[in-house]
């Protein structure tokens, strides 16, 4: 119905910013333009400006900070083809089939961030790709992944990287399968505070990072490889299809991709190990 | 515990990676590795062939192992994963067909 009186306050109006991660654009719609400035800054390297057709689109409500309750675990359920993703900072619904989804939080980056690494998880899920807590880099074409946990030294295994070396990441690496494994430049950073080179290449080895007393590398068993990455890749629903997927890319990853233990100490001769 | 059943639960997913089955629980996430000699058990379980004649087909076929302590280690190989939940026993064949099928059976 058409205001009368007063002055009618359009929620529609839309400012978008294209963050291209992975090579799935995600349209990203608010009414704020202070929000779309920061979103612009956050993913400077990831900001598509020629994408006419992004293939996700993404709207965000902002409300004032403290208006979205909950717990501090991440929630995600999927009800007849519907994704319900919530956390003590944000709400959001993801409908695969439409490409497009919404998202509920406080003017901050890390809700929008949260959101679009989960979405990111859901999306990879469904192709046999995957997020994973690894750092990557590519050298002469083919990229290589350091995985492990927070403290394993993946920013510091980045730190050290030869100048010839191109960082993708130093804290969740991007990995799609096509007719071959390929890591993806990711502006989610870790300490290094830097975000990654926003390209890709085919990945030619995992190495499953240990601090030791000396620089070693060692041939992982295929069961080892497995474990090693199920336990670092990003995912947070519980549904069994999606958990068995999950499983199976990891295993087909490690059955295609050579995977090492690779044992070190905080010096830049550990790359001469890496091939 | 010679004349007993059993077949892969339908919470499971499995692969085989060179000699080594993988084993996921869908339900709690928990990871299993299966030996050569537990991989041949775990892809002959079919649910209608008793263990006695899986293990006698299989293991003492492939390995030259004595039959009553083949089916020993078989029988606590088999209570191991049953407890784990990823495996079904039963004194009965089963007819059931698990929801998620081991890609390579």
């Amino acid at each position: 119905m058409p205001a009368i009186f007063g002055v009618a306050r359009s929620t529609t109006a839309t400012y978008e910013v294209a963050i291209d991660i992975g090579g799935m654009p995600i349209r990203v719609r608010t009414a704020s333009r202070p929000f779309r400035r920061m979103l612009e800054a956050r993913y400077a390297g990831f900001v598509n400006r020629s994408c006419p057709e992004p293939l996700f689109e993404l709207e965000v409500d902002l409300v004032p900070p403290g208006r979205v309750a909950g717990g501090g675990d991440v929630r995600v359920r999927q009800e007849s083809g519907r994704w319900s993703i919530e956390r003590g900072d944000f709400r959001a619904e993801w409908e695969p089939a439409l490409r497009r989804g919404w998202v509920r939080q406080s003017p901050n980056p890390h809700s929008i961030d949260s959101t679009l690494r989960i979405v990111h998880t859901l999306l990879l899920a469904l192709e046999g790709g995957f997020l994973v807590h690894a750092a990557s880099a590519v050298r002469d074409g083919r990229a290589v992944l350091f995985v492990g946990p927070s403290g394993a030294g993946k920013t510091t295994i980045a730190r050290l990287a030869p100048e010839n070396v191109t960082l993708l990441t130093d804290e969740i690496s991007y990995v799609r399968l096509a007719k071959e494994y390929r890591a993806f430049g990711t502006p989610f950073t870790g300490e290094l505070g830097r975000p990654g080179a926003n390209s890709s290449a085919p990945i030619e080895a995992l190495y499953v990072l240990e601090k030791d007393r000396g620089n070693r590398l060692e041939p992982m068993r295929v069961a080892d490889g497995v474990r090693a990455l199920l336990a670092n890749i990003l995912f947070f629903a519980q549904d069994p299809d999606l958990v068995t997927r999950v499983f199976q890319s990891a295993c087909e990853f490690v059955a295609r991709v050579p995977v090492y233990r690779l044992g070190f100490v905080p010096d830049a001769t550990v790359w001469e190990l890496i091939r | 515990m010679s004349s007993v059943y059993v077949a892969p639960s339908s919470e499971i997913a499995a692969r085989r990676l060179g000699d080594e089955m993988v084993i996921m629980s869908v339900r709690d996430s928990t990871l299993f590795s299966l030996n050569e000699v537990a991989t041949l058990i775990w892809q002959a379980a079919d649910g209608s062939t008793p263990l006695d004649e899986i293990v006698q087909r299989t293991v003492c076929a492939a390995f030259d192992v004595d039959p009553s302590v083949a089916l020993e280690d078989a029988e606590r190989f088999v209570r191991e994963l049953v407890r784990h939940g990823i495996l079904s026993l039963s004194d009965r064949p089963i007819t059931r067909v698990p929801a998620t099928r081991p890609e390579d059976l």
